[in-house]
């Protein structure tokens, strides 16, 4: 029995923030991160709608309606919180301020490229703070399965979906390996799991080279 | 504002013109300001309206129930999609939509109520979002030229607002408040309560009341 691809992605996802840094956490797989963090990589996590400090689900008692993340979920807020608007809190993006962003996507392209916001043929109509997150952190961290519940490649030659932004992407992490952009192309750096560098490359279209890291 | 500025809910929305542009605060509902949405919706005829709001509310809540009324002529947002009636009408070319990443939206309001003619972003250049805008290569990297954005008329929400209009946001129901009271003729702040002049510690103050020209309590 394999282990769900989310939670093998969310656990190596983790691994790559620091103690210290101010980490902003997309929708879906991202926020199973917190999960997996350990007691002394202390994280200070940033939502776009204007809270640096994020703490823990509210219980039901902690319920606050002022009170919700970018994906307007309740949540709470730790000591040494801090409010602000969001013209402030897209400063911290575009700044340069925030370390790292955690993100899906739909597609990556093999120069970096990211499509994470809109399907060709749908509606094109909501973007939100992608494009600003993936443009503005210094890190852009994209965590998601290797292929499409179809079998499609997301990591791909050169994106096919409308663009999020051009070379933004810095480390891809799937259920089977981690990639890192390094001189505009990716690098094959680790397998997970029994994955094997042939099933790692049947499911990727982008070119790649490998330099395994212990 | 002077102690004059104390109104109604809908004596407030008066001030909202056919043809007007009107900005409403709020990330979804929360910190959006309900009571003046709802009497704008119950109380006014104008229509036509360009909206300029992060979202076009919730199906039948919030700025959902003008979309209903079919008084929105346009919508300036981030994110249409958590509204599906709001979709809809963009894709029967019921409204028009004009798509802007967040942090060029609020940026723009900012530059609206701060009199800047436009700015320069690395956000959106090479997509979508870039096409038709001035593009240019600054320090090596592709930016877009955004222009700024005011409105004829604000409407805010604030937890708190004294007798001068001072206000005062609770948590992430600030959000895009602050800003878009900046950015308007008129701007209009729905307070959770009003408190006497002198209530509020002037450094916890975010929006000075030189911004404000009515206050209206929440219902």
């Amino acid at each position: 029995m394999s282990a769900d691809p989310k939670t093998v992605i969310a656990a190596r996802a983790a691994k790559e923030l620091r103690p210290g840094e101010i980490v902003n956490l997309g929708i879906g797989i991202p926020n199973l991160i917190p999960g997996y963090l350990g007691k002394d990589t202390a994280i200070f996590l940033h939502t776009e709608n204007g809270l640096l400090g994020v703490g823990p689900r509210p219980t039901e008692d902690e319920l606050d309606p002022d009170l919700v993340d970018a994906a307007k979920r309740p949540i709470t807020a730790l000591p040494g919180a801090s409010y602000f608007d969001s013209a402030s809190s897209f400063a911290m993006i575009r700044g340069g301020h925030v370390d790292v962003a955690v993100l899906g996507a739909l597609q990556v392209g093999e120069r970096g490229d990211i499509a994470n916001w809109a399907i060709p043929g749908k509606d094109v109509l909501g973007v939100g703070g992608a494009m600003d997150l993936v443009v503005g952190a210094r890190r852009v961290l994209v965590t998601m399965t290797s292929t499409t519940p179809a079998g499609d490649a997301k990591l791909v030659r050169e994106c096919t979906f409308p663009l999020t932004a051009r070379g933004a992407v810095d480390v891809v992490v799937t259920e089977q390996a981690v990639f890192r952009l390094r001189d505009g192309s990716f690098v094959l750096t680790e397998l997970l799991g029994e994955a094997t560098v042939e099933e790692v490359s049947s499911v990727t279209e982008a070119r790649f080279t490998i330099e395994l890291e212990d | 504002m002077t102690a004059s500025g104390l109104v109604t809910a809908e004596e407030a929305v008066g001030h909202v013109k056919t043809g007007d542009t009107v900005m409403v605060g709020g990330f979804g509902l929360v910190g959006a300001p309900l009571t003046l949405i709802d009497a704008l919706a119950d109380h006014s005829d104008a229509t036509d309206l360009t909206v300029v709001s992060n979202n076009i509310g919730e199906p039948g809540k919030g700025l959902g129930k003008l979309l209903r009324q079919g008084r929105i002529r346009r919508g300036i947002s981030s994110f249409f999609t958590s509204n599906p009636e709001a979709v809809a009408a963009v894709n029967a070319g019921e409204i028009e939509a004009t798509l802007l990443p967040q942090g060029t939206f609020a940026e723009a309001i900012r530059a609206g109520g701060a009199g800047i003619a436009g700015f320069f972003t690395p956000v959106g250049a090479g997509t979508l979002l870039a096409e038709g805008k001035e593009e240019r290569v600054i320090d090596g990297m592709p930016h877009v030229l955004e222009q700024p954005i005011r409105a004829d008329v604000a409407l805010v929400y604030a937890a708190r607002a004294d007798e001068l209009g001072n206000l005062w946001y609770r948590h992430t129901a600030r959000n895009f408040n602050p800003l878009m009271a900046t950015a308007a003729t008129i701007t209009i702040a729905e307070a959770g309560e009003v408190v006497t002049v002198g209530e509020l510690e002037p450094e916890s103050i975010a929006t000075p009341h030189l911004y404000v020209d009515h206050v209206v309590l929440r219902s």
